[in-house]
Protein backbone atom coordinates (compact mmCIF):
# COMPACT_ATOMS: atom_id res chain seq x y z
CA UNK A 1 0.00 0.00 0.00
CA UNK A 2 1.15 3.50 -0.73
CA UNK A 3 2.45 6.07 1.81
CA UNK A 4 0.03 8.72 0.19
CA UNK A 5 -2.41 8.39 -1.95
CA UNK A 6 -4.64 11.52 -3.63
CA UNK A 7 -7.31 10.36 -5.51
CA UNK A 8 -9.18 13.21 -7.91
CA UNK A 9 -8.77 16.07 -5.73
CA UNK A 10 -10.70 18.84 -6.92
CA UNK A 11 -10.13 22.63 -4.99
CA UNK A 12 -12.19 25.40 -6.00
CA UNK A 13 -11.78 28.64 -5.32
CA UNK A 14 -15.27 30.50 -6.71
CA UNK A 15 -15.01 30.53 -10.30
CA UNK A 16 -11.14 29.40 -10.15
CA UNK A 17 -10.74 25.62 -10.49
CA UNK A 18 -7.08 25.42 -8.41
CA UNK A 19 -6.89 21.78 -8.65
CA UNK A 20 -9.16 19.56 -10.82
CA UNK A 21 -8.82 15.84 -10.23
CA UNK A 22 -5.59 15.61 -9.71
CA UNK A 23 -4.35 11.82 -8.41
CA UNK A 24 -0.60 11.69 -6.90
CA UNK A 25 0.53 8.78 -5.04
CA UNK A 26 3.74 8.25 -2.88
CA UNK A 27 5.60 5.68 -1.97
CA UNK A 28 7.38 5.34 1.40
CA UNK A 29 10.88 6.23 1.47
CA UNK A 30 10.96 8.04 -2.05
CA UNK A 31 11.39 12.18 -2.84
CA UNK A 32 8.38 12.87 -4.94
CA UNK A 33 9.00 16.47 -6.55
CA UNK A 34 5.73 18.73 -8.01
CA UNK A 35 6.72 20.75 -10.37
CA UNK A 36 4.49 23.35 -12.94
CA UNK A 37 4.46 26.82 -13.65
CA UNK A 38 3.03 29.36 -11.60
CA UNK A 39 -0.14 28.95 -10.67
CA UNK A 40 -0.68 25.33 -11.34
CA UNK A 41 -1.73 24.25 -7.96
CA UNK A 42 1.11 22.80 -6.68
CA UNK A 43 1.43 24.83 -3.22
CA UNK A 44 -2.64 24.21 -3.16
CA UNK A 45 -2.06 20.34 -3.44
CA UNK A 46 0.90 20.60 -0.82
CA UNK A 47 -1.95 22.45 0.98
CA UNK A 48 -4.45 19.87 0.99
CA UNK A 49 -2.19 16.58 1.74
CA UNK A 50 -1.12 19.02 5.03
CA UNK A 51 -4.51 20.01 6.02
CA UNK A 52 -3.97 23.94 5.37
CA UNK A 53 -7.07 23.44 3.47
CA UNK A 54 -9.46 20.51 2.72
CA UNK A 55 -10.14 19.33 -0.94
CA UNK A 56 -13.33 20.14 -2.58
CA UNK A 57 -14.16 16.88 -3.65
CA UNK A 58 -11.87 13.61 -3.91
CA UNK A 59 -9.61 11.82 -1.33
CA UNK A 60 -6.56 12.53 0.95
CA UNK A 61 -5.50 8.91 2.26
CA UNK A 62 -2.44 8.64 4.12
CA UNK A 63 -0.57 5.57 5.76
CA UNK A 64 -4.12 3.74 5.53
CA UNK A 65 -6.61 6.38 6.81
CA UNK A 66 -8.57 8.59 4.79
CA UNK A 67 -7.31 12.39 6.19
CA UNK A 68 -9.73 14.29 3.19
CA UNK A 69 -11.47 15.96 6.48
CA UNK A 70 -8.78 15.98 9.27
CA UNK A 71 -7.66 18.87 11.03
CA UNK A 72 -3.79 19.66 10.78
CA UNK A 73 -2.80 18.06 14.55
CA UNK A 74 -4.24 14.82 13.73
CA UNK A 75 -2.63 14.87 9.98
CA UNK A 76 0.71 15.77 12.14
CA UNK A 77 -0.28 13.08 14.75
CA UNK A 78 -0.50 10.15 11.73
CA UNK A 79 3.01 11.53 10.25
CA UNK A 80 3.19 14.33 8.37
CA UNK A 81 5.03 17.35 8.85
CA UNK A 82 4.97 20.19 6.60
CA UNK A 83 7.74 23.05 6.14
CA UNK A 84 5.76 26.28 4.83
CA UNK A 85 6.49 28.10 2.10
CA UNK A 86 7.15 31.49 3.84
CA UNK A 87 9.33 30.54 6.29
CA UNK A 88 7.40 29.96 9.52
CA UNK A 89 10.09 29.81 12.30
CA UNK A 90 9.18 31.69 15.81
CA UNK A 91 11.32 34.17 15.90
CA UNK A 92 10.55 35.38 19.37
CA UNK A 93 12.12 32.11 20.68
CA UNK A 94 15.34 30.86 20.74
CA UNK A 95 16.21 28.54 18.11
CA UNK A 96 16.69 25.74 20.70
CA UNK A 97 13.10 26.33 21.81
CA UNK A 98 11.79 26.05 18.39
CA UNK A 99 12.57 22.70 17.76
CA UNK A 100 11.69 21.45 21.33
CA UNK A 101 8.20 22.94 20.47
CA UNK A 102 8.50 20.53 17.52
CA UNK A 103 9.10 17.77 19.66
CA UNK A 104 7.41 18.01 22.61
CA UNK A 105 3.86 17.99 20.48
CA UNK A 106 2.86 14.50 21.73
CA UNK A 107 3.76 15.59 25.53
CA UNK A 108 0.46 15.58 27.55
CA UNK A 109 -0.75 18.61 28.64
CA UNK A 110 -0.04 17.62 32.30
CA UNK A 111 3.78 16.95 31.23
CA UNK A 112 4.43 20.31 29.71
CA UNK A 113 3.20 22.16 32.80
CA UNK A 114 5.53 19.52 34.59
CA UNK A 115 8.56 20.46 32.74
CA UNK A 116 9.31 16.89 32.88
CA UNK A 117 10.08 15.85 28.83
CA UNK A 118 12.94 19.29 28.26
CA UNK A 119 15.94 17.08 29.65
CA UNK A 120 15.04 13.74 28.25
CA UNK A 121 14.13 15.84 24.91
CA UNK A 122 17.45 17.37 25.00
CA UNK A 123 19.94 14.66 22.67
CA UNK A 124 16.88 14.84 20.22
CA UNK A 125 16.97 18.57 19.77
CA UNK A 126 20.61 18.73 19.56
CA UNK A 127 20.94 16.08 17.18
CA UNK A 128 18.16 17.98 14.58
CA UNK A 129 20.68 21.22 15.02
CA UNK A 130 23.50 19.32 14.53
CA UNK A 131 22.52 17.98 11.42
CA UNK A 132 21.48 20.85 10.20
CA UNK A 133 24.66 23.06 11.37
CA UNK A 134 22.78 25.19 13.75
CA UNK A 135 23.97 23.52 17.41
CA UNK A 136 26.05 26.97 18.03
CA UNK A 137 22.99 29.05 17.30
CA UNK A 138 21.00 27.20 19.90
CA UNK A 139 20.77 30.22 22.71
CA UNK A 140 20.01 32.54 19.54
CA UNK A 141 17.09 34.00 18.80
CA UNK A 142 15.46 32.29 15.64
CA UNK A 143 14.62 36.02 13.87
CA UNK A 144 18.55 36.25 14.74
CA UNK A 145 19.25 33.77 12.11
CA UNK A 146 20.00 34.74 8.37
CA UNK A 147 17.06 33.80 5.80
CA UNK A 148 18.97 30.82 4.73
CA UNK A 149 19.43 29.13 8.66
CA UNK A 150 16.18 29.73 9.22
CA UNK A 151 15.32 27.85 5.99
CA UNK A 152 17.21 25.07 7.75
CA UNK A 153 15.64 25.90 10.80
CA UNK A 154 11.88 25.31 9.52
CA UNK A 155 13.50 22.17 7.90
CA UNK A 156 15.18 20.56 11.00
CA UNK A 157 11.39 21.72 13.52
CA UNK A 158 9.48 19.63 10.47
CA UNK A 159 11.79 16.62 10.51
CA UNK A 160 12.49 16.29 14.27
CA UNK A 161 9.42 15.07 15.63
CA UNK A 162 10.57 11.90 13.04
CA UNK A 163 7.57 12.12 9.94
CA UNK A 164 6.85 9.69 7.35
CA UNK A 165 6.02 11.99 4.99
CA UNK A 166 8.01 15.40 4.97
CA UNK A 167 6.06 17.94 2.86
CA UNK A 168 8.46 20.92 1.53
CA UNK A 169 7.10 23.96 0.13
CA UNK A 170 9.77 25.77 -1.90
CA UNK A 171 13.06 24.76 0.65
CA UNK A 172 15.28 26.79 -1.02
CA UNK A 173 12.95 30.24 -1.74
CA UNK A 174 15.51 33.23 -1.21
CA UNK A 175 18.57 31.18 -0.78
CA UNK A 176 22.11 31.93 -2.57
CA UNK A 177 23.21 28.93 -4.64
CA UNK A 178 25.83 27.75 -2.40
CA UNK A 179 23.00 27.45 0.24
CA UNK A 180 21.10 25.27 -2.19
CA UNK A 181 24.13 23.30 -2.57
CA UNK A 182 24.36 22.81 0.60
CA UNK A 183 20.65 22.34 1.48
CA UNK A 184 20.68 19.30 -1.18
CA UNK A 185 23.58 17.94 0.44
CA UNK A 186 21.54 18.25 4.15
CA UNK A 187 17.77 16.75 2.48
CA UNK A 188 20.03 13.70 0.56
CA UNK A 189 20.53 11.77 4.17
CA UNK A 190 17.37 11.60 5.33
CA UNK A 191 15.69 9.60 2.61
CA UNK A 192 16.30 6.53 5.11
CA UNK A 193 14.07 7.84 7.36
CA UNK A 194 10.91 9.60 5.47
CA UNK A 195 9.48 10.32 1.93
CA UNK A 196 9.39 13.67 1.20
CA UNK A 197 7.38 15.61 -1.27
CA UNK A 198 8.80 18.88 -2.70
CA UNK A 199 7.73 21.86 -4.61
CA UNK A 200 9.92 23.78 -6.37
CA UNK A 201 11.12 26.19 -9.32
CA UNK A 202 14.76 25.14 -9.21
CA UNK A 203 14.53 22.47 -11.51
CA UNK A 204 18.54 21.16 -11.40
CA UNK A 205 17.67 20.98 -7.95
CA UNK A 206 14.71 19.24 -7.80
CA UNK A 207 15.84 16.89 -10.46
CA UNK A 208 19.80 16.17 -8.68
CA UNK A 209 17.54 14.94 -5.24
CA UNK A 210 13.82 13.03 -6.34
CA UNK A 211 13.51 9.95 -7.92
CA UNK A 212 10.04 10.84 -9.07
CA UNK A 213 8.37 14.01 -10.31
CA UNK A 214 4.92 15.10 -11.14
CA UNK A 215 4.02 17.82 -13.30
CA UNK A 216 0.81 19.86 -12.94
CA UNK A 217 -0.21 22.56 -14.96
CA UNK A 218 -3.70 24.26 -14.50
CA UNK A 219 -4.70 22.45 -11.66
CA UNK A 220 -3.63 18.93 -13.55
CA UNK A 221 -1.69 16.65 -13.83
CA UNK A 222 0.55 16.83 -16.98
CA UNK A 223 2.70 14.12 -16.38
CA UNK A 224 4.08 11.27 -13.88
CA UNK A 225 7.06 9.49 -13.83
CA UNK A 226 10.97 9.71 -13.32
CA UNK A 227 13.14 12.17 -13.48
CA UNK A 228 14.45 10.65 -16.48
CA UNK A 229 10.65 9.95 -17.77
CA UNK A 230 9.49 13.31 -17.22
CA UNK A 231 12.55 14.89 -18.93
CA UNK A 232 11.88 12.69 -22.09
CA UNK A 233 8.06 13.97 -21.95
CA UNK A 234 7.11 16.35 -24.84
CA UNK A 235 4.40 18.10 -23.17
CA UNK A 236 6.41 19.13 -19.85
CA UNK A 237 8.91 20.12 -22.43
CA UNK A 238 6.43 22.30 -24.35
CA UNK A 239 5.16 24.18 -20.90
CA UNK A 240 8.66 24.84 -20.26
CA UNK A 241 10.00 26.09 -23.49
CA UNK A 242 7.12 28.16 -24.00
CA UNK A 243 5.60 29.60 -20.72
CA UNK A 244 8.86 29.22 -17.97
CA UNK B 1 27.85 14.36 7.65
CA UNK B 2 30.05 17.09 6.73
CA UNK B 3 28.58 20.47 5.51
CA UNK B 4 30.10 23.51 5.17
CA UNK B 5 28.14 26.33 7.30
CA UNK B 6 26.76 29.69 5.10
CA UNK B 7 28.61 32.28 6.71
CA UNK B 8 27.83 34.96 4.37
CA UNK B 9 24.55 35.47 4.83
CA UNK B 10 24.59 35.24 8.30
CA UNK B 11 24.41 38.14 10.91
CA UNK B 12 26.25 38.59 13.91
CA UNK B 13 26.00 35.93 16.27
CA UNK B 14 23.57 35.84 19.01
CA UNK B 15 22.69 38.65 21.55
CA UNK B 16 24.74 38.55 24.74
CA UNK B 17 23.12 36.98 27.88
CA UNK B 18 20.76 39.85 29.53
CA UNK B 19 21.37 41.16 32.86
CA UNK B 20 18.16 39.11 35.01
CA UNK B 21 16.33 42.75 35.81
CA UNK B 22 12.66 40.84 35.86
CA UNK B 23 13.21 39.00 39.01
CA UNK B 24 14.83 42.13 41.11
CA UNK B 25 11.90 44.36 40.27
CA UNK B 26 9.25 41.42 41.04
CA UNK B 27 10.98 40.57 44.65
CA UNK B 28 11.22 45.00 45.10
CA UNK B 29 7.60 44.87 44.17
CA UNK B 30 6.88 42.41 46.91
CA UNK B 31 9.29 44.08 49.35
CA UNK B 32 7.17 46.74 48.81
CA UNK B 33 3.71 45.87 49.17
CA UNK B 34 4.64 43.57 52.05
CA UNK B 35 5.78 46.75 53.58
CA UNK B 36 3.54 49.00 52.68
CA UNK B 37 0.66 48.52 55.62
CA UNK B 38 3.34 48.80 57.98
CA UNK B 39 4.35 52.36 56.31
CA UNK B 40 1.25 53.43 55.89
CA UNK B 41 -0.05 52.33 59.43
CA UNK B 42 -1.28 56.01 60.09
CA UNK B 43 -2.73 56.54 57.01
CA UNK B 44 -5.89 53.78 56.43
CA UNK B 45 -7.53 55.15 53.45
CA UNK B 46 -4.87 54.23 51.41
CA UNK B 47 -4.32 51.02 52.80
CA UNK B 48 -7.58 50.75 51.57
CA UNK B 49 -6.41 52.08 48.26
CA UNK B 50 -3.89 49.57 48.44
CA UNK B 51 -5.99 46.73 48.90
CA UNK B 52 -8.02 47.45 46.09
CA UNK B 53 -5.14 47.91 43.90
CA UNK B 54 -4.20 44.45 44.91
CA UNK B 55 -7.48 43.01 44.24
CA UNK B 56 -7.70 44.95 40.49
CA UNK B 57 -3.74 43.31 39.93
CA UNK B 58 -5.26 39.86 39.75
CA UNK B 59 -8.10 40.67 37.37
CA UNK B 60 -4.78 42.61 35.58
CA UNK B 61 -2.96 38.98 35.57
CA UNK B 62 -5.82 37.36 34.40
CA UNK B 63 -5.91 39.74 30.99
CA UNK B 64 -2.16 39.19 30.96
CA UNK B 65 -2.26 35.75 30.79
CA UNK B 66 -4.98 35.59 28.19
CA UNK B 67 -3.36 38.59 26.09
CA UNK B 68 0.43 39.15 27.15
CA UNK B 69 0.93 35.16 27.37
CA UNK B 70 -1.21 33.51 24.95
CA UNK B 71 -2.43 35.78 22.09
CA UNK B 72 -6.41 35.92 23.25
CA UNK B 73 -7.85 39.45 22.99
CA UNK B 74 -10.31 39.38 25.51
CA UNK B 75 -12.12 42.35 26.45
CA UNK B 76 -14.83 40.41 28.75
CA UNK B 77 -12.68 40.05 31.55
CA UNK B 78 -14.79 42.38 33.55
CA UNK B 79 -17.61 39.22 33.18
CA UNK B 80 -15.64 36.88 35.03
CA UNK B 81 -14.97 39.19 37.74
CA UNK B 82 -18.67 41.02 37.72
CA UNK B 83 -20.73 37.60 37.53
CA UNK B 84 -18.40 35.97 40.79
CA UNK B 85 -18.86 39.19 42.58
CA UNK B 86 -22.80 39.04 42.25
CA UNK B 87 -22.59 35.24 43.34
CA UNK B 88 -20.78 36.03 46.64
CA UNK B 89 -23.00 39.00 47.22
CA UNK B 90 -26.39 36.39 46.73
CA UNK B 91 -24.90 33.70 48.60
CA UNK B 92 -24.68 36.49 51.78
CA UNK B 93 -27.60 38.12 50.65
CA UNK B 94 -29.66 35.04 50.61
CA UNK B 95 -27.54 32.25 52.27
CA UNK B 96 -26.23 34.33 55.18
CA UNK B 97 -23.20 32.48 54.07
CA UNK B 98 -19.69 34.13 53.62
CA UNK B 99 -16.93 31.82 54.66
CA UNK B 100 -14.49 32.50 52.54
CA UNK B 101 -13.00 29.28 52.22
CA UNK B 102 -15.90 28.43 50.62
CA UNK B 103 -17.23 31.16 48.92
CA UNK B 104 -13.75 31.93 46.87
CA UNK B 105 -13.29 28.84 45.64
CA UNK B 106 -16.90 29.11 44.42
CA UNK B 107 -15.71 32.20 43.29
CA UNK B 108 -13.24 30.67 40.91
CA UNK B 109 -15.29 28.12 40.26
CA UNK B 110 -17.70 30.15 38.66
CA UNK B 111 -15.52 32.27 36.80
CA UNK B 112 -13.79 29.51 35.40
CA UNK B 113 -17.06 27.51 33.87
CA UNK B 114 -18.03 31.04 32.83
CA UNK B 115 -14.81 31.29 30.74
CA UNK B 116 -14.88 27.72 29.78
CA UNK B 117 -18.45 28.16 28.62
CA UNK B 118 -17.35 31.45 26.28
CA UNK B 119 -14.50 30.11 25.13
CA UNK B 120 -16.80 26.80 23.62
CA UNK B 121 -18.33 29.35 21.70
CA UNK B 122 -15.49 31.69 20.80
CA UNK B 123 -12.58 29.49 20.78
CA UNK B 124 -13.78 25.39 19.77
CA UNK B 125 -15.20 25.79 16.73
CA UNK B 126 -14.39 23.86 13.40
CA UNK B 127 -12.86 26.64 12.13
CA UNK B 128 -9.91 28.61 13.82
CA UNK B 129 -11.34 32.15 15.13
CA UNK B 130 -9.90 35.94 14.60
CA UNK B 131 -8.56 38.16 17.23
CA UNK B 132 -11.04 40.22 16.14
CA UNK B 133 -13.96 37.53 16.37
CA UNK B 134 -12.91 37.09 20.08
CA UNK B 135 -12.39 40.10 21.27
CA UNK B 136 -15.51 40.93 19.76
CA UNK B 137 -16.92 38.17 20.72
CA UNK B 138 -15.90 38.73 24.94
CA UNK B 139 -16.51 42.12 24.57
CA UNK B 140 -20.27 41.47 23.47
CA UNK B 141 -20.44 39.04 26.42
CA UNK B 142 -19.45 41.71 28.54
CA UNK B 143 -21.95 43.86 27.38
CA UNK B 144 -24.78 42.24 27.47
CA UNK B 145 -24.37 40.49 31.14
CA UNK B 146 -24.04 44.34 32.00
CA UNK B 147 -27.16 45.42 29.95
CA UNK B 148 -28.87 42.26 31.44
CA UNK B 149 -28.23 42.55 35.31
CA UNK B 150 -28.92 46.69 35.01
CA UNK B 151 -32.26 45.31 34.32
CA UNK B 152 -32.60 42.26 36.65
CA UNK B 153 -34.36 42.99 40.15
CA UNK B 154 -33.74 40.17 41.70
CA UNK B 155 -30.01 40.77 41.42
CA UNK B 156 -30.78 44.97 42.34
CA UNK B 157 -31.25 46.19 38.60
CA UNK B 158 -29.20 49.17 38.02
CA UNK B 159 -28.43 49.97 42.18
CA UNK B 160 -26.43 46.36 42.17
CA UNK B 161 -26.28 44.86 45.41
CA UNK B 162 -24.97 46.71 48.59
CA UNK B 163 -24.63 45.55 52.00
CA UNK B 164 -22.78 42.49 51.31
CA UNK B 165 -22.20 40.34 54.27
CA UNK B 166 -18.52 40.24 55.30
CA UNK B 167 -16.19 37.88 54.42
CA UNK B 168 -15.41 35.48 57.09
CA UNK B 169 -13.18 32.93 58.32
CA UNK B 170 -14.53 30.92 61.41
CA UNK B 171 -16.23 33.96 63.48
CA UNK B 172 -13.81 35.99 62.25
CA UNK B 173 -15.23 38.85 59.92
CA UNK B 174 -12.67 40.70 57.33
CA UNK B 175 -13.37 44.81 57.26
CA UNK B 176 -10.98 47.35 55.50
CA UNK B 177 -7.53 47.40 56.68
CA UNK B 178 -4.46 45.03 57.58
CA UNK B 179 -6.32 42.21 57.32
CA UNK B 180 -8.04 42.57 54.51
CA UNK B 181 -5.12 43.48 52.53
CA UNK B 182 -3.27 40.56 54.16
CA UNK B 183 -5.22 38.34 52.59
CA UNK B 184 -5.13 40.49 49.07
CA UNK B 185 -1.79 39.94 48.93
CA UNK B 186 -1.26 36.85 50.23
CA UNK B 187 -4.08 35.37 47.23
CA UNK B 188 -2.27 37.89 44.37
CA UNK B 189 0.80 36.15 45.28
CA UNK B 190 -0.54 32.46 45.43
CA UNK B 191 -1.41 33.58 41.85
CA UNK B 192 1.14 35.28 41.00
CA UNK B 193 3.64 32.33 41.98
CA UNK B 194 1.69 29.37 40.09
CA UNK B 195 1.03 31.60 36.78
CA UNK B 196 4.35 31.95 36.90
CA UNK B 197 5.17 28.52 36.88
CA UNK B 198 2.58 27.94 34.06
CA UNK B 199 4.21 30.81 31.66
CA UNK B 200 7.66 29.33 32.57
CA UNK B 201 6.96 25.62 31.66
CA UNK B 202 7.42 23.61 28.56
CA UNK B 203 3.00 24.75 28.38
CA UNK B 204 4.36 28.09 28.98
CA UNK B 205 6.56 27.84 25.60
CA UNK B 206 3.38 26.26 23.58
CA UNK B 207 1.62 29.52 24.85
CA UNK B 208 4.44 31.84 23.51
CA UNK B 209 4.84 29.81 20.28
CA UNK B 210 0.69 30.03 19.94
CA UNK B 211 1.20 33.51 20.13
CA UNK B 212 3.63 34.22 17.54
CA UNK B 213 2.00 31.69 15.10
CA UNK B 214 -0.74 29.47 15.60
CA UNK B 215 -0.70 27.91 12.35
CA UNK B 216 2.84 26.90 12.96
CA UNK B 217 1.74 25.26 16.18
CA UNK B 218 -1.27 23.58 14.86
CA UNK B 219 0.63 21.55 12.10
CA UNK B 220 3.51 20.35 14.79
CA UNK B 221 0.58 18.52 16.07
CA UNK B 222 -1.21 20.86 18.64
CA UNK B 223 -4.60 21.20 19.68
CA UNK B 224 -4.37 25.16 19.66
CA UNK B 225 -7.52 25.85 20.51
CA UNK B 226 -7.86 23.33 23.57
CA UNK B 227 -4.54 25.25 24.76
CA UNK B 228 -6.22 28.15 24.42
CA UNK B 229 -9.35 27.34 25.93
CA UNK B 230 -7.62 26.02 29.16
CA UNK B 231 -5.41 29.46 29.43
CA UNK B 232 -8.83 31.13 29.08
CA UNK B 233 -10.81 29.13 31.63
CA UNK B 234 -7.80 29.31 34.06
CA UNK B 235 -7.42 33.29 33.56
CA UNK B 236 -11.20 33.40 34.17
CA UNK B 237 -11.27 31.51 37.26
CA UNK B 238 -8.79 34.44 38.05
CA UNK B 239 -10.82 37.26 37.43
CA UNK B 240 -13.46 35.38 39.73
CA UNK B 241 -11.46 35.23 42.64
CA UNK B 242 -11.02 38.93 42.26
CA UNK B 243 -14.45 39.92 41.34
CA UNK B 244 -15.22 38.13 44.89
CA UNK B 245 -12.39 40.00 47.06
CA UNK B 246 -13.21 43.12 45.24
CA UNK B 247 -16.91 42.54 45.99
CA UNK B 248 -16.34 41.69 49.90
CA UNK B 249 -13.78 44.72 50.13
CA UNK B 250 -16.19 47.31 48.70
CA UNK B 251 -19.65 45.63 50.51
CA UNK B 252 -21.13 46.41 47.09
CA UNK B 253 -21.35 45.34 43.32
CA UNK B 254 -23.01 46.72 40.54
CA UNK B 255 -24.06 46.34 36.94
CA UNK B 256 -20.34 48.20 35.95
CA UNK B 257 -18.52 45.64 38.02
CA UNK B 258 -19.09 43.04 34.93
CA UNK B 259 -18.68 45.65 31.46
CA UNK B 260 -16.68 46.81 29.34
CA UNK B 261 -15.45 49.72 30.98
CA UNK B 262 -13.64 47.62 33.79
CA UNK B 263 -12.71 44.44 31.03
CA UNK B 264 -11.14 47.99 29.32
CA UNK B 265 -10.18 49.25 32.25
CA UNK B 266 -7.79 45.44 32.81
CA UNK B 267 -6.66 45.87 29.17
CA UNK B 268 -5.27 49.53 30.17
CA UNK B 269 -3.51 47.90 33.65
CA UNK B 270 -1.74 45.79 31.92
CA UNK B 271 -0.20 47.64 28.11
CA UNK B 272 0.49 50.52 30.60
CA UNK B 273 2.46 48.06 32.67
CA UNK B 274 3.92 45.86 30.34
CA UNK B 275 2.16 42.75 28.79
CA UNK B 276 3.54 39.30 28.84
CA UNK B 277 5.55 39.96 32.30
CA UNK B 278 2.79 39.45 34.59
CA UNK B 279 4.52 41.57 37.16
CA UNK B 280 3.54 44.41 34.31
CA UNK B 281 0.44 44.59 34.95
CA UNK B 282 0.14 44.81 39.07
CA UNK B 283 2.84 47.59 38.21
CA UNK B 284 0.63 49.22 35.80
CA UNK B 285 -2.34 48.62 38.39
CA UNK B 286 -0.54 50.50 41.12
CA UNK B 287 0.64 53.27 38.81
CA UNK B 288 -2.54 54.00 36.92
CA UNK B 289 -4.61 53.79 40.55
CA UNK B 290 -1.99 55.78 42.79
CA UNK B 291 -1.76 58.36 39.38
CA UNK B 292 -5.97 58.47 39.90
CA UNK B 293 -6.29 58.68 43.31
CA UNK B 294 -3.48 61.99 43.23
CA UNK B 295 -4.30 63.73 39.78
CA UNK B 296 -8.58 63.83 41.51
CA UNK B 297 -7.18 64.66 44.52
CA UNK B 298 -5.34 67.73 43.29
CA UNK B 299 -7.45 70.86 43.38
CA UNK B 300 -5.73 72.66 40.44
CA UNK B 301 -6.52 70.06 38.11
CA UNK B 302 -9.30 67.77 39.61
CA UNK B 303 -11.75 68.76 37.06
CA UNK B 304 -9.72 67.46 34.54
CA UNK B 305 -7.70 64.70 36.19
CA UNK B 306 -9.46 61.76 33.82
CA UNK B 307 -8.59 63.51 30.76
CA UNK B 308 -4.82 64.24 31.71
CA UNK B 309 -4.87 60.54 32.52
CA UNK B 310 -6.64 59.38 29.23
CA UNK B 311 -3.49 61.40 27.27
CA UNK B 312 -0.91 59.95 29.38
CA UNK B 313 -2.09 56.87 28.58
CA UNK B 314 -2.80 57.04 25.12
CA UNK B 315 1.18 58.74 25.12
CA UNK B 316 2.57 55.17 26.62
CA UNK B 317 0.55 52.66 24.80
CA UNK B 318 1.14 54.55 21.41
CA UNK B 319 4.97 55.24 21.81
CA UNK B 320 5.74 52.49 24.06
CA UNK B 321 3.57 49.01 23.54
CA UNK B 322 6.07 47.18 25.49
CA UNK B 323 4.41 49.45 28.76
CA UNK B 324 6.92 50.73 31.32
CA UNK B 325 8.44 47.72 32.14
CA UNK B 326 9.37 47.99 28.31
CA UNK B 327 11.98 50.88 29.53
CA UNK B 328 14.25 48.51 31.38
CA UNK B 329 13.32 45.06 30.72
CA UNK B 330 14.94 43.90 27.18
CA UNK B 331 12.47 41.28 24.81
CA UNK B 332 14.73 38.88 25.24
CA UNK B 333 14.56 38.50 28.71
CA UNK B 334 10.44 39.32 28.78
CA UNK B 335 10.23 36.21 26.32
CA UNK B 336 12.55 34.25 29.38
CA UNK B 337 13.10 30.42 28.73
CA UNK B 338 10.86 27.33 29.75
CA UNK B 339 11.50 23.98 31.47
CA UNK B 340 13.31 23.61 34.46
CA UNK B 341 16.09 25.14 35.31
CA UNK B 342 19.51 23.72 34.66
CA UNK B 343 17.76 20.89 32.49
CA UNK B 344 20.04 21.52 29.55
Amino acid sequence: MALLEVRAVTKVYGLLRALDGVDLTVEAGTFHGLIGPNGSGKSTLLKSIAGAHYATTGSVTFAGTDITTAPPYQRSRLGLSLKFQITAVLGELSVYDNVLLALQSTESRFALLASRSRKRLHGEVMHALERFNLADRADDLAAELSHGEQQWLEIAMALAPRPKLLLLDEPTGGMSPEERRITGELLAPIKSECALIIVEHDLDFIKNICDRLTVLDQGRVLGDGSVAEIERDARVQEIYTSRV
Amino acid sequence: MSVATSAASAPAKGSPKPWPILPMIELATLAALVATPFVLANRPELITLMTNILILSLLAVSFDLCWGFSGIMSYGQALFFGVAGYVIALVGRDLEFSQMWATLPLAMLVGGLLAAGLAAFLLLGRKTPTSIFVAFGTLTGAYAAERLVAGWQYVGAGNGLSAIKLMSLGQYEFVEGFEFYSVALILLLIVYLVSRVIVRSQLGLVLAGMRQNEERLAFFGYRVQVFKALIFTFAGSIAGLSGALYSYHQGFTGPTNLGPGLSTTAVIYCLFGGSGTLIGPVLGTVAIELLSYVLADTDAIKQYWTVILGIVLLVVVMFQPTGLLGLVVSSRERIGSFGKRGAR
